[in-house]
Order: C-alpha cells, then sequence, then structure tokens
C-alpha cells in the first residue's frame, strides 16, 4: 500500500494556495471598465511591449475582425471613431478573459492527461495487452482525476454560457445577431445543446472509468475471470464512444472559440496531445512510485516501452500538427488560414517553441534506446513534453479569448500551480485507496515476466 | 525477443501437433511439391486478363490517352482511382510486418510473409496507372529530378504528385528489402532441403549465403528492427502524400486536413480485406489451415473492424464540417455526393465501408470463414468506390455549371483495371509456389510459447523435451523390436502397416512419394509394401524398423516425411 507522503502532500497544497493567490490577483487586476483597460494598455505601452497595438492594420484576430465588419458597424464618415470605440472595447474583453483563459488553459490541460491516461487504459484492456497489467492500478489512480477535473470543466462552461467571460463569442447573443456564419450554426452552436453534449461526453468518460475500476477490483478478489472478460468487452464499447465523444468535445471545447474557423482534423489533433501527455504522466508517476520501491515487480522494459510510447506518440502528434497545417497553408484559402496566421503573427515563441518543444526535443532526446531506461532521463523528457503539450493547449484557446495580448504571466502560472497541484493531491490520495498490484488479472504473470 | 512466458488464457498460434521438423516440411511442400490443376486454371485465367490488360495498355499507349473516358470536366477517374485502390492495398503488409513487429505480436508471423508479397505487387500495378498516363511511358524518368540537359524541366518541388514519386518508389525499395531479408532463413531452409542440383543452385543464390550462425540471426533481429522503424513513417508517409495529391488542392470534397490519417486508415482496412481475400483461398489450397488458423483470421477481422470504424468516423466528421463550415461549397460537394447523380456509389462506399465492417462485432460472424471472406470482398468493393466517389463526385460538378457532366469509363478503362488484377494474381500465384510463404524461422520461435502441442505439454505439467535415457537410442525407446532376425522386422513391421492383398488393391507408384526413387520402390515392394495408405501409417517406429531391413537409406525416410506425402497422394487418389 502507498502511504502519500508528506512532503508531496504540503507541496500540492502549497502549490493550490500559491496558484489560488495569482489567480485571485489575475481577476482583481484584470480592468472591469474600458477606461480601465486603455490604462493598462497605455501603461504596458510603455513598457514596450507589443507596440503594434495600436494599429488596426496588424489586427490579426482573424474572427473579431470579421465580425466587426460583417456587423456593419463604421460605415464611410464614423469609421475612424467608431472603430478606436470598438477596438477599445474589444481590447477590454481580452483583457477580461485574461484570468478565465489561463483558468480554462490549466483545467482542460490536466482534465486532458487523465483523459487521455483513460483511453490509454482502455486500449490496454482492449488490445488484451501483457506488458501493461502491472500498471493499471497506476493508470486508475490517475483516472481518478477525471471526476473532479471533469466536474470543473463543467462548472468552467456553465459559468462561460453564464456570461461571466467573454471567451466564446458565440455565446453573446449580440456578436450572433451580426454574423451570419455563427447563424449558420446555430442548431449545433447554442448553450442549451452545447452544456448538454458536455453533459453526455463527461457522463460516458466518469461512468467508463468508475465502472472499470469496479470490475478491475473484483477481479482481484474474484475466483473466475467473469470481471475481466466484462471489462475487456465494456474497454471495446468505451472505445467506440471515446472516438466520437472526444472528436466533438474538442470541437466544442476548444474549435468554438475560434467559431468561423475549421477544420476535420481537429479532433484527432487534439486527442494525440492529450494521449501524450497522458501516458508521459503514467510513465512519471510509476517512475515516482518505483523510486520508493513500491512497484518492485515494474523493470526496465515497462519504462523503456512507455518511454517508447512517449517517442512514437510524439511524432504521431507531429504528423497530425503537420497535416493540419500544411494543408491548410498549401491550400490558403481565406477563411481557413487566417487561423495560423493569428499564431504567426502574433504568438510566434509559443507557436514554434511548442513545435520545438513537442517534437524536436521528444526526437533527440527519446531516439537513443538506452536513455528510454534512464528513469531520470525520461523524467526530464516528460517535463519537457507537459510544458509542451501546455503551451499547445494555450496556442489552441489564448489567440482566440486574449488575442495578442497574451503573457506567460502571474495568473497562467497560478492556473498551472492550482490544478498541478490539485492533480497531484487528488491522484496520489487515490493511488492510496488500493495495492498497487493487481493480484488476479489474467495477464499479471506476462506483465511480471515482461522483459524486453 | 519479448520473453517466451505466455497466459495460459492465450490460444495457440500453431494448431496440431507440431514440432520444429514438422513446420519445415509443411512450409516446404508447396515449393517442393508440383502445382495441381486447381493452380493451372487459376493461373491461366489471371494470365489471360493480364495479357488483355496489356493489350489495352499498348492500345492506349499508341493511340492516345483520349481511349480512356475522360472529358475535360472529369480529367482524373479510373486511372487515379485505381491508383489510389492498389497503392492503399499495399499497406497492411506493411503493418503486419512493421506495426505489429514493432507492438510484439505474435500473430503476424503466420501471415507477414504473404501480406509483404502482396504489398510488392500492389504497389508495382499502382505504378503502372501514372506511368500509363504519361502517355509516353519511355520517358518516364522525367518524374525524377535529373538536370536538363537529360530532356526534362526541372520537375515541380511543390506538386505532390511529385512527393507521390519519392514516396513510393521508397516504399517499394524498403518493403522489398524489408521482405528478402526475412527470406533469407526461409530460402536457406528451401535450399538446404533440395536434392536436385538446380534448384539447391538458386535457392543458395536467393538466400545470399545464409549459414544460421548465431552471428547471422543477431544481425536478422537488429536489421529487422531498423527497417521495421524505418517502415512504420513510411506507411504513415505513403498515403498521406497519395491524400495530399487531393487535399492541398481547393476543390470542394477534396481540401480538408482529415485525410492525411484517414486515407492511412482507410488503406490499412482495405489492405487487411485484401490479406484476407488471399489468405483465406491460401491456407486451404496449401493446406496451411494449422498456422493461419482461424484466430489469425479472427484478429485481421477486428483490425478491419476498427480501421473501418475510424473511416466511418471521418466519413462522418466531413459530412459535419462541411456543414458546420458554411461553405457553401462545401455543403453543396457534400449534399451532391450523398443525393447527386452518384448517389448509387456513395450509398455504395458507406454500406460497404461503414456497415459492413461492424458485423465483425460479432463473435460468431468474425470467426466463421465464409462470412470473412465474403466481407473481406465486400471492403475491396467499397474502398474502390470511396476513391471513386471523393474523385468523380468532386470533379463532375465543378463551378461552371455548363461544364457539368458525367463520367463514363470505356472498355480500355475497365480491361487496364482488370489487366492489373490479373498481373496482381500472375504474380502472387508464382509466389505461392516458389516462396517459403509462412515465415517458417519466425513461426519456429514461438512455437515453444505459442504452439499447440508445447501449450498441452505445459498444462499437462510435462518438461517440453525428454532426453532419451541414458543407454538406449531414441529409436529403441520407442520401438523396442530393433532385435530380432530380418523376418521378425518384416512382419512386425507389416503387422502395423496392413498386408497387400493382390486380389482387392491395387498397387501404387511409390516412385511418386519425395525421396522414393526406383531402387527403394523394390526394397519397399520386397517388404510388402505396395499402396500409399501403407506408406501413409509409418510413424517414426517403423521408419526405424524399416531402416533397420534395408540398411541403405538411414534417416531418409523420416527427413522427407514419407507418410505426410503418402497421406496426401492417398487422399488425392480417392
Amino acid at each position: 500500500m502507498y502511504t502519500f507522503s508528506n512532503r508531496l502532500k504540503i507541496g500540492a497544497i502549497v502549490a493550490m494556495v500559491l496558484g489560488v493567490i495569482c489567480l485571485a490577483y489575475g481577476f482583481i487586476s484584470a480592468p472591469s471598465t474600458v477606461e480601465e483597460s486603455k490604462a493598462i494598455m497605455a501603461a504596458s505601452h510603455d513598457d514596450g511591449h507589443g507596440g503594434g497595438h495600436g494599429e488596426e492594420a496588424s489586427h490579426g484576430e482573424g474572427q473579431e475582425a470579421d465580425y466587426m465588419e460583417e456587423s456593419g458597424h463604421g460605415a464611410a464618415g464614423e469609421h475612424g471613431e467608431a472603430h478606436n470605440a470598438e477596438h477599445d472595447e474589444h481590447v477590454f474583453h481580452q483583457l477580461q478573459n485574461r484570468p478565465w483563459s489561463a483558468l480554462y488553459v490549466a483545467a482542460f490541460f490536466f482534465f486532458m492527461i487523465s483523459l487521455g491516461v483513460l483511453a490509454f487504459y482502455a486500449i490496454q484492456r482492449a488490445a488484451q495487452a501483457g506488458w501493461s497489467p502491472l500498471l493499471f492500478r497506476v493508470m486508475e489512480g490517475i483516472t481518478s482525476y477525471i471526476v473532479p477535473g471533469g466536474i470543473i470543466m463543467f462548472v468552467l462552461l456553465v459559468l462561460s454560457v453564464l456570461h461571466m467571460n467573454h471567451m466564446f463569442t458565440w455565446m453573446d447573443a449580440e456578436v450572433v445577431a451580426h454574423d451570419e456564419l455563427i447563424q449558420g450554426k446555430t442548431g449545433y452552436l447554442n448553450p442549451t445543446f452545447f452544456l448538454i453534449r458536455a453533459a453526455i461526453f463527461l457522463g460516458g468518460w466518469i461512468a467508463y472509468r468508475q465502472y472499470s475500476k469496479k470490475l478491475s477490483l473484483a477481479q482481484d478478489e474474484a475466483d473466475d475471470n467473469k470481471n475481466f472478460k466484462l471489462n475487456f468487452r465494456i474497454s471495446a464499447a468505451f472505445l467506440v464512444f471515446y472516438l466520437i465523444s472526444e472528436s466533438m468535445m474538442s470541437w466544442d471545447w476548444i474549435m468554438s472559440l475560434d467559431p468561423h474557423w475549421f477544420s476535420t482534423l481537429f479532433g484527432w489533433y487534439v486527442f494525440a496531445s492529450m494521449f501524450v501527455s497522458g501516458i508521459t504522466v503514467i510513465a512519471m508517476v510509476t517512475i515516482y512510485l518505483k523510486s520508493k520501491d513500491l512497484l518492485p515487480e515494474v523493470n526496465n522494459s515497462h519504462i523503456h516501452d512507455l518511454a517508447k510510447f512517449m517517442f512514437g506518440i510524439s511524432i504521431f502528434w507531429t504528423y497530425l500538427w503537420f497535416s493540419q497545417f500544411m494543408l491548410i497553408w498549401y491550400a490558403n484559402i481565406p477563411e481557413e488560414v487566417t487561423y495560423f496566421v493569428t499564431r504567426i503573427e502574433d504568438y510566434k515563441l509559443p507557436f514554434f517553441g511548442m513545435l520545438a518543444l513537442n517534437f524536436i526535443f521528444p526526437l533527440l532526446v527519446l531516439m537513443n534506446s538506452d536513455f528510454k531506461r534512464v528513469n531520470w532521463f525520461v523524467i526530464m523528457a516528460g517535463i519537457i513534453i507537459l510544458f509542451g503539450h501546455y503551451m499547445d493547449v494555450f496556442n489552441m484557446v489564448m489567440p482566440a479569448t486574449v488575442g495578442e495580448n497574451w503573457y506567460l504571466g502571474v495568473p497562467e502560472i497560478g492556473g498551472i500551480l492550482l490544478f498541478g497541484g490539485f492533480f497531484v493531491f487528488w491522484i496520489f490520495t487515490a493511488l492510496t485507496k488500493e495495492s498497487l498490484t493487481p493480484k488476479r488479472n489474467p495477464f499479471i504473470e506476462e506483465s511480471k515476466h515482461f522483459h524486453y | 525477443m519479448a520473453s517466451h512466458y505466455e497466459a495460459p488464457i492465450r490460444k495457440p498460434l500453431v494448431l496440431g501437433d507440431k514440432g520444429y521438423h514438422d513446420v519445415s516440411v509443411d512450409i516446404a511442400r508447396p515449393v517442393e511439391g508440383k502445382a495441381n490443376k486447381q493452380w493451372w486454371i487459376v493461373f491461366t485465367i489471371a494470365l489471360v486478363a493480364f495479357l488483355w490488360g496489356l493489350g489495352c495498355i499498348i492500345y492506349t499507349v499508341s493511340t492516345g490517352i483520349g481511349v480512356w473516358g475522360l472529358n475535360k470536366t472529369v480529367n482524373w477517374a479510373w486511372d487515379i482511382t485505381n491508383f489510389v485502390w492498389w497503392v492503399g492495398i499495399g499497406h497492411a503488409g506493411t503493418l503486419i510486418s512493421a506495426v505489429l513487429l514493432l507492438f510484439r505480436q505474435k500473430w503476424r508471423m503466420a501471415i507477414n510473409r504473404s501480406a509483404e508479397a502482396m504489398t510488392i505487387f500492389s504497389v508495382i500495378q499502382a505504378g503502372l496507372f501514372p506511368i500509363i498516363h504519361m502517355g509516353r511511358p519511355w520517358l518516364a524518368y522525367w518524374v525524377l529530378p535529373i538536370p536538363n540537359q537529360f530532356g526534362s524541366l526541372w520537375v515541380n518541388f511543390n506538386s505532390p504528385l511529385l512527393w507521390d514519386v519519392f514516396a513510393i518508389s521508397t516504399y517499394l525499395s524498403v518493403s522489398l528489402v524489408f521482405w528478402w531479408t526475412g527470406l533469407l532463413p526461409d530460402f536457406a531452409m528451401i535450399r538446404d532441403r533440395a536434392v536436385k542440383p538446380f534448384q539447391k543452385k538458386i535457392y543458395s543464390l536467393l538466400s545470399f549465403g545464409w549459414t544460421g550462425r548465431a552471428k547471422d540471426w543477431q544481425r536478422f533481429e537488429e536489421v529487422s528492427l531498423v527497417l521495421a522503424g524505418l517502415a512504420t513513417p513510411l506507411v504513415l508517409s505513403v498515403h498521406t502524400i497519395v491524400s495530399f495529391d487531393f487535399a492541398t488542392s481547393v476543390i470542394p470534397g477534396w481540401h480538408t486536413t482529415i485525410f492525411p490519417p484517414y486515407f492511412v486508415a482507410g488503406a490499412i482496412f482495405s489492405g487487411f480485406a485484401m490479406v484476407n481475400t488471399l489468405l483465406i483461398i491460401m491456407r486451404k489450397v496449401c493446406s496451411l489451415e494449422d498456422y493461419i488458423t482461424v484466430q489469425h483470421i479472427e484478429l485481421m477481422n477486428i483490425v478491419i473492424m476498427i480501421t473501418g470504424s475510424i473511416v466511418g468516423c471521418a466519413y462522418i466528421t466531413e459530412l459535419f464540417v462541411a456543414w458546420y463550415s458554411g461553405v457553401e461549397y462545401e455543403q453543396y460537394a457534400f449534399l451532391n455526393r450523398a443525393t447527386g447523380p452518384y448517389w448509387w456509389a456513395y450509398w455504395a462506399m458507406m454500406t460497404c465501408n461503414v456497415f459492413s465492417p461492424q458485423f465483425m462485432w460479432f463473435k460468431k460472424l468474425r470467426t466463421s470463414i465464409m462470412f470473412s471472406f465474403f466481407i473481406s470482398i465486400v471492403v475491396n468493393i467499397g474502398m474502390w468506390f470511396e476513391r471513386f466517389v471523393i474523385i468523380v463526385t468532386s470533379l463532375h460538378r465543378d463551378y461552371l455549371p455548363s461544364s457539368w457532366t458525367m463520367f463514363s469509363p470505356t472498355f480500355i478503362d475497365i480491361g487496364i483495371f482488370i489487366g492489373t488484377i490479373g498481373f496482381f494474381f500472375v504474380l502472387f500465384l508464382l509466389y505461392s509456389r516458389t516462396f517459403p510463404v509462412i515465415a517458417q524461422a519466425e513461426v519456429k520461435s514461438i512455437l515453444k510459447s505459442s504452439g499447440s502441442k508445447y501449450k498441452k505439454l505445459r498444462d499437462a505439467g510435462k518438461p517440453l523435451y525428454e532426453m532419451p535415457k541414458r543407454g538406449e537410442t531414441l529409436a529403441s525407446a520407442v520401438a523396442p523390436v530393433v532385435e530380432g532376425n530380418k523376418d521378425e522386422k518384416v512382419s512386425a513391421l507389416m503387422e502395423k502397416l496392413g498386408a497387400f492383398n493382390p486380389d482387392t488393391d491395387t498397387a501404387d507408384a511409390l516412385q511418386k512419394i519425395k525421396g522414393v526413387g526406383p531402387q527403394m520402390e523394390q526394397v519397399l515392394n520386397q517388404i510388402g509394401i505396395f499402396t500409399f495408405a501403407q506408406v501413409s501409417k509409418m510413424t517414426n517406429a517403423e521408419y526405424d524398423l524399416l531402416d533397420s531391413i534395408t540398411e541403405k537409406f538411414p534417416g531418409r525416410a523420416q527427413r522427407d516425411d514419407l507418410a505426410g506425402q503418402a497421406k496426401l497422394l492417398n487422399d488425392k487418389k480417392q
């Protein structure tokens, strides 16, 4: 049995408290009126940050600019003034969105880790893999976060629907009234259906996680393989549900932040991101527990396999990133390419930086097969990958919500600390509840003998 | 390699009471034996189809592309459809040999050889289409970036069609090397068994001097892993680049970002269907049911089901996003696919690719050989229609309604397509008679962990191999009647095999058995063995008895598996 070490527990709590303080600061310092926002912008101009803020021309924020044009404001003579006022209000919304976005990105990032682990876990069960059963308890511990993490995501979505923030512009009736493109989508993008879908996805994922965990524990006490077989079946069924729900979730929760933009690949792209982050966390938690001698039967080969997955799925992620980027860039259709124009113009460093973190680093660091067995090496690579995928989510969300006024500042770090601390606290608490080695899984002997 | 321990609930991958020698004998049999009538019939049909296709190709090249059904609106149809279809089929081979190797799936060993052969043969068919379409195939080398003084203009590196040239030629070369590497120990096995000098010569050339030393095996395993690592991104890249042919354009229905992974999933889907089609026939014809078991077919069906579902998910995503995008051209393209003049092709594709694999959720259906065969054909048809739908429905309604038109293939279009199917089967049938169709060296490596014989021994708690007791030879352990004079031995032998009654029985030509020459036949006849039925009853004990009677051909009968051969010949006679 694992007992939650005090140092780790205190660390997690401190992170949460610090996170709350940072986020609170973020919310307090966000402007509450347009005038305050102007003052903030003026101050930041003095810092020399983002010198081009005043220029309308560089306003790459695709859909916002679009809807302003379509809404017919700023006709001929009054163009200049009206547009300035528009712009100020727009910047005001972006600055108000900033702490919310910081919260949202971090909440989604840690939630998607547990969802990625859940998918990996279901695949191991459905494929009847022989190497991984020793890691099932670790995976079940990490997926426990899907319950609180999912509820937090749902609450955040409800708050958006209640207009606590302006992250989802399509939720704003005023915007929709002037935007024909969004009007065409209201059959799908409307607050009620949006929340119903979110409830169905979360309900399905949580139900599978809880049921599968229950069967997994029951198998240890049973004297036949009934639980194991049932778990195999529901895992296969879950994967079908997951294939559909994961794509739709990513359209809803992320792609609709840019309500004009669309990409058929988007769902699978987000999947690759959550999958590699999830596997990375499995490897890191396993190495941590192993360093405490709690997983004596997990050997180098298991770590090697996890690291191979980190390597392989990083490349797979890059493949999907490239497919999406290259096709849109090559075809250069204005409706689609605006997405990348925004990111390359305003997010040059995070956009290309995360490509380096998520592709070049794992490729070089994990290429050598000996390194995949060196625990601290895997941990280092894991930290790079996790940060890279945080930045990936950051790049998916921020350009739509805060536009060019992005920072990696106090609220963003606060979000990572709060949810990171909570994530660690929750999963390690869950890990203390059960024995870390499954007893009667029919493949457990294969897993113990696993040697590559 | 992974550890040799295997959970008891895993089903055996090699059925029957097979030892190492049995594997060699079973797999060398089609190569060493003679082709039967059915093989010749199928081969003739395939050859005729191939020749017909060749005629159509010659006619196309000598007359011009105008003999095809293309028009100015639909200017790309069956040629590219067939190209993509054949390239896609190729994917299963690499997936089985490389990706499943990396995932340590032992069941791939029974099917990888034939799947890779299929890959190579289908990529050859695919490659034909762009070359014919050039009109002047003798200038095909112009697609390569060679300096202008050779006649070509410098190639356009911005074109995905050029990327295809690189992707597919790389794929073909790596697949070929991978395939041949795996073949080396198996060719060597056939070489070592060969009796005729010509055969021996050929197979020793093919096996590149394989000796079977530990060093050979170590290099073999290393190179297999490296090639698998290289081939895995290649599987993704080839169909990705094929999908770029369409997706980089701005044609509604073609420009969509999901194309790369969805084409790859579709390719694996169609490839596995073709593997199933070929292997369900081959396991029967070459009597390899113990190696390509129902479980293998079941697992392939599961892969078909998974990839079919992924493809289905992609179809629905495309449909949804076409609506969601609000782009009316996209919306029209998809509406037109489903309800326009080509609705039948669209629904054929949907039925074959999305609905039909869902039957595989039922264990009864996915373990039924006939049903699997049927579905594999259905999927192959469906995947051909998928490419046809994507290509033709997007082209036939362009931006100018006055140029809207339909496509109808000419006899030449059909002839070339049928011709490639014929060519493919000609190659595959020749392969099945001259190559070891199962990677026997690899199968032997899992025999102890996954063979039914050893699994049973393990379950019974018996050792997998027992050393003969001290002071006794192996022969005496099983046949205690070696003592005594010749007559006693003969009667002991005849007691086992049954006497020959010249009134009711007819003598068989025992020389048909490989390893039985005129001299051996005479000896057998002297003992009283005249029929295949008698020979087929022989076991190791009788072989030893026979050896001790004749004293001329020690070990020969066992090595050539006289009984097994005789059994087949006897079955054929009846």
